[in-house]
């Protein structure tokens, strides 16, 4: 009997999930969802397809910035979205790297056999490098990554993507034999920050990377010919070619369209002079490809209201699920010892899995955006809630219990009657604990394109822009007291006169 | 009439309770006394079902309780105890009245019978509507009493109702309690370690040790004809005291 209404109740979470979906991706035949990874780079060639898919008559969606590339291969992989802008190398080296591919036609078939095709080369290869600052590069007589051998006492620095994957960190490290102990992982573009204060002094860049002209770095010479190439494709799925010809057909118009100087000048145009990614994609493809592009700038109000809205249905769907799972479960968890240590137990693992691991595990089950991010946050809301209901109910002293069962009440009355409301407090306070770690963790959501506060912060670390971040952080943070603030309230009015 | 019949009780391998037969005629008063351990409470919770026997079997008015029949069989007792176990949560009012409310008895019934109830513990009806942490140890004990009486049961259980008081209000209270008892002419099975007590209330004394009754009979029984010299070294414990007094004040 609570087992099924345990399953109905997980039924219901994810039937609601769906719907956050559907209210998020609309998916009708003529709308195309485009993908970006998240850095600035990425997100003006997504910008791009956007509008290229617009000159088409096509109504596009972008999901700006997901947490990663495997995040964007399978949310290409399963429909999520239609195309995102990739590099060979990554293709070749991490992605498809069990297949040991040679030749760009080995590369075209293997993308074939998963339903997804790429367009010609745009232009440029933004390979990785090494760098430091000129200054010290100079003092050490630094010009080849080899000669960082002689420097085993350097602070290296790396983004996370490349200090984890195999044509990353690992691999150059072998292949020079570099000595060093002290190597970091952090974000890319906290890195350059790193740099510049000094506490880095060695670092990856992308080669069309904005920042190496602004932060006066020396790109260190492969000279052991280490990094593969990465030239820049658009990468769709195969079925585009049939729901969108005419789109497809605008995209491949940017290959060959697009050199490094360039590409470094556009980023350069965001990251340094502060114009958006849409600003700056229409105007280069007016410019090259003499598009007439409808450039729509949402106001910072209508992004504030979307990503409060965004916000609240993430918070407000997986928080009062997480109330109607979980305080049963923690009644169930009291009333019998053994049940109470399983559930206790699950919940608690639950919590140790780090949020974006969670997130991405979603993916594969529920896709990108509003639904994994419910699902996650739910499963995050539980642990409070259980734990206080259940130390909430033991802690009632046996004296009432007994005198409560002596009167005659039937459990489920003792359970309504008395034991409930003693409860109240502790139930409250679980509530009130989970609200606001769930308000927090919904920050993150936004790295699998579930929107809400964490978009502006994640822009705003990315393009080192303090105002945006406080654009999500302040929000989130005022929310994060609302919603404290309501359960306050409602505390009032559910405790017991007598309790107060 | 309670009729307990090789009753036992035992954790583990160690006896609550050894094999008991007790019978308490209807009207009277049958006092459970002994010291800390001896299974005088363990009796109690027995009779009102808290905790079930291994063996024998408890039979109120005829009826022989069950698990079964456990919930029933409650409503026609009453059970005090020590701390009074009222709910902190819910007004004096609301917590006699619970079980009626939750029987859906009559409104109207319901309140006479908490009138009539706070007259006869002598609790003033203003203070039906205040929360037990208003209410001083006394009240608090008299709410419990009323509660346990409000369905008008056979049966009263008492755990050491007084047990917690201070010795003037326990005092004054032992003597309203009593005057109850003969008023309504109720079953009473009442547990408490003190003697003068014991002897005030109790038309029966049981006295127990190491889970097992030692000798049951009138006080005078018990000091007189001692079954054991434990019946006399208890009684004394608690009796020299008084008489140290006494001589003192002689």
């Amino acid at each position: 009997m609570k087992t099924n209404q345990l399953t109905g109740t997980l039924l219901l979470v994810l039937l609601i999930a769906s719907q956050v979906r559907l209210i998020h991706a609309t998916e009708e035949p003529l709308t195309i969802t485009v993908g970006s990874k998240s850095f600035t780079e990425s997100v003006i060639l997504g910008d791009m397809l956007v509008y290229l898919a617009q000159q088409a008559g096509i109504e596009a969606n972008h999901q700006k910035q997901l947490g990663g590339t495997r995040v964007l291969w399978n949310a290409l992989l399963g429909g999520e979205i239609d195309a995102y802008p990739e590099y060979t190398g990554t293709l070749l080296q991490e992605t498809l790297v069990r297949e040991n591919l040679q030749t760009e036609a080995q590369l075209r078939q293997a993308l074939a056999s998963r339903g997804l095709r790429m367009t010609r080369p745009l232009g440029f290869n933004n390979t990785y490098a090494i760098g430091m600052k000129e200054a010290l590069a100079e003092q050490l007589k630094l010009r080849r990554i080899s000669e960082l051998r002689n420097h085993p006492g350097l602070v290296l620095g790396f983004g996370n993507e490349f200090m984890d994957r195999a044509d990353g960190w690992p691999g150059l490290q072998q292949h020079y034999q570099l000595p060093h102990q002290n190597v970091r992982g952090l974000d890319h573009d906290l890195a350059y920050r790193g740099i510049e204060s000094g506490t880095l002094q060695v670092t990856d860049l992308y080669v069309t990377d904005a920042e190496i002209a602004y932060y006066n770095l020396r790109a260190l010479e492969d000279d052991l010919q280490y990094f593969p190439v990465y030239e820049a494709v658009i990468l769709y799925r195969a079925d585009l070619d049939q729901r969108a010809p005419e789109v497809v057909a605008l995209f491949k118009r940017l290959a060959g369209r697009i050199d490094a100087p360039t590409m470094r000048k556009l980023n350069a145009r965001v990251k340094l002079q502060g114009e958006t990614e849409a600003a700056v994609a229409a105007s280069f493809l007016e410019k090259n490809l003499k598009l007439d592009v409808n450039l729509r700038v949402k106001t910072s109000w209508q992004r504030f209201w979307r990503h409060t809205r965004e916000h609240l249905l993430l918070v407000g769907i997986s928080l009062g699920m997480a109330i109607l799972v979980a305080i049963p479960l923690g009644i169930l968890a009291a009333r019998h010892a053994r049940i109470g240590h399983i559930v206790l137990g699950i919940a608690g693992i639950v919590q140790t899995i780090p949020s974006l691991a969670l997130f991405v595990f979603l993916i594969p089950l529920l896709g990108i955006g509003g639904p994994p991010a419910v699902v996650a946050l739910f499963l995050y809301s539980l642990l409070p809630i259980i734990r206080n209901t259940h130390a909430g109910l033991r802690d009632i002293p046996p004296a009432i219990i007994e005198s409560a069962q002596a009167l005659g009440l039937p459990s489920h009355a003792r359970l309504r009657i008395v034991e409930l409301p003693l409860a109240t407090r502790s139930i409250l306070a679980g509530i009130k604990t989970s609200a606001v770690i769930n308000v927090g963790t919904a920050t993150l959501a936004a790295l699998i394109g579930a929107g809400g506060y964490g978009q502006p912060i994640l822009t705003g670390i990315r393009l080192d822009d303090i105002g945006l971040i406080l654009q999500g952080a302040v929000p989130a943070a005022v929310l994060a007291l609302l919603v404290q603030g309501v359960f306050e309230l409602t505390e009032r009015r559910l405790l017991p006169r007598g309790l107060r | 009439m309670l009729i307990l019949s090789r009753v036992s009780k035992h954790y583990n391998n160690t006896f609550a309770l050894a094999s008991t037969d007790l019978q308490v005629p209807a009207g009277e008063t049958l006092v459970l006394i002994g010291p800390s351990g001896c299974g005088k409470s363990t009796l109690l919770r027995l009779i009102v079902g808290l905790i079930q026997p291994n063996t024998g079997s408890i039979t109120l008015e005829g009826t022989k309780l069950t698990p079964a029949n456990l919930l029933q069989t409650r409503q026609r007792m009453g059970y005090v105890i020590q701390e009074g176990g009222i709910f902190p949560h819910l007004s004096v009012r609301d917590n006699v009245t619970v079980m009626a409310r939750y029987l859906r008895r009559n409104c109207d019934w319901i309140a006479n019978r908490l009138a009539e109830l706070a007259q006869l513990v002598r609790l003033p009806h203003e203070l039906m509507n205040r929360f037990p942490a208003e209410l001083s140890g006394g009240q608090r004990q008299r709410v419990s009493l009323m509660r346990a009486l409000m369905l008008d049961p056979e049966l009263l259980l008492l755990d050491e109702p007084l047990g917690a008081l201070d010795p003037m209000i326990r005092y004054e209270l032992q003597q309203e309690l009593k005057s109850i008892f003969v008023q309504l002419g109720k079953t009473v099975v009442m547990v408490t370690h003190d003697i003068a007590e014991a002897a005030f209330f109790g038309h029966t004394l049981a006295l127990m040790r190491d889970g097992r009754i030692v000798q049951t009979g009138s006080f005078k029984d018990l000091a007189q004809t001692p079954a054991e010299p434990f019946v006399e070294q208890f009684i004394n414990a608690q009796r020299v005291p008084m008489e140290q007094l006494t001589k003192a004040l002689g």
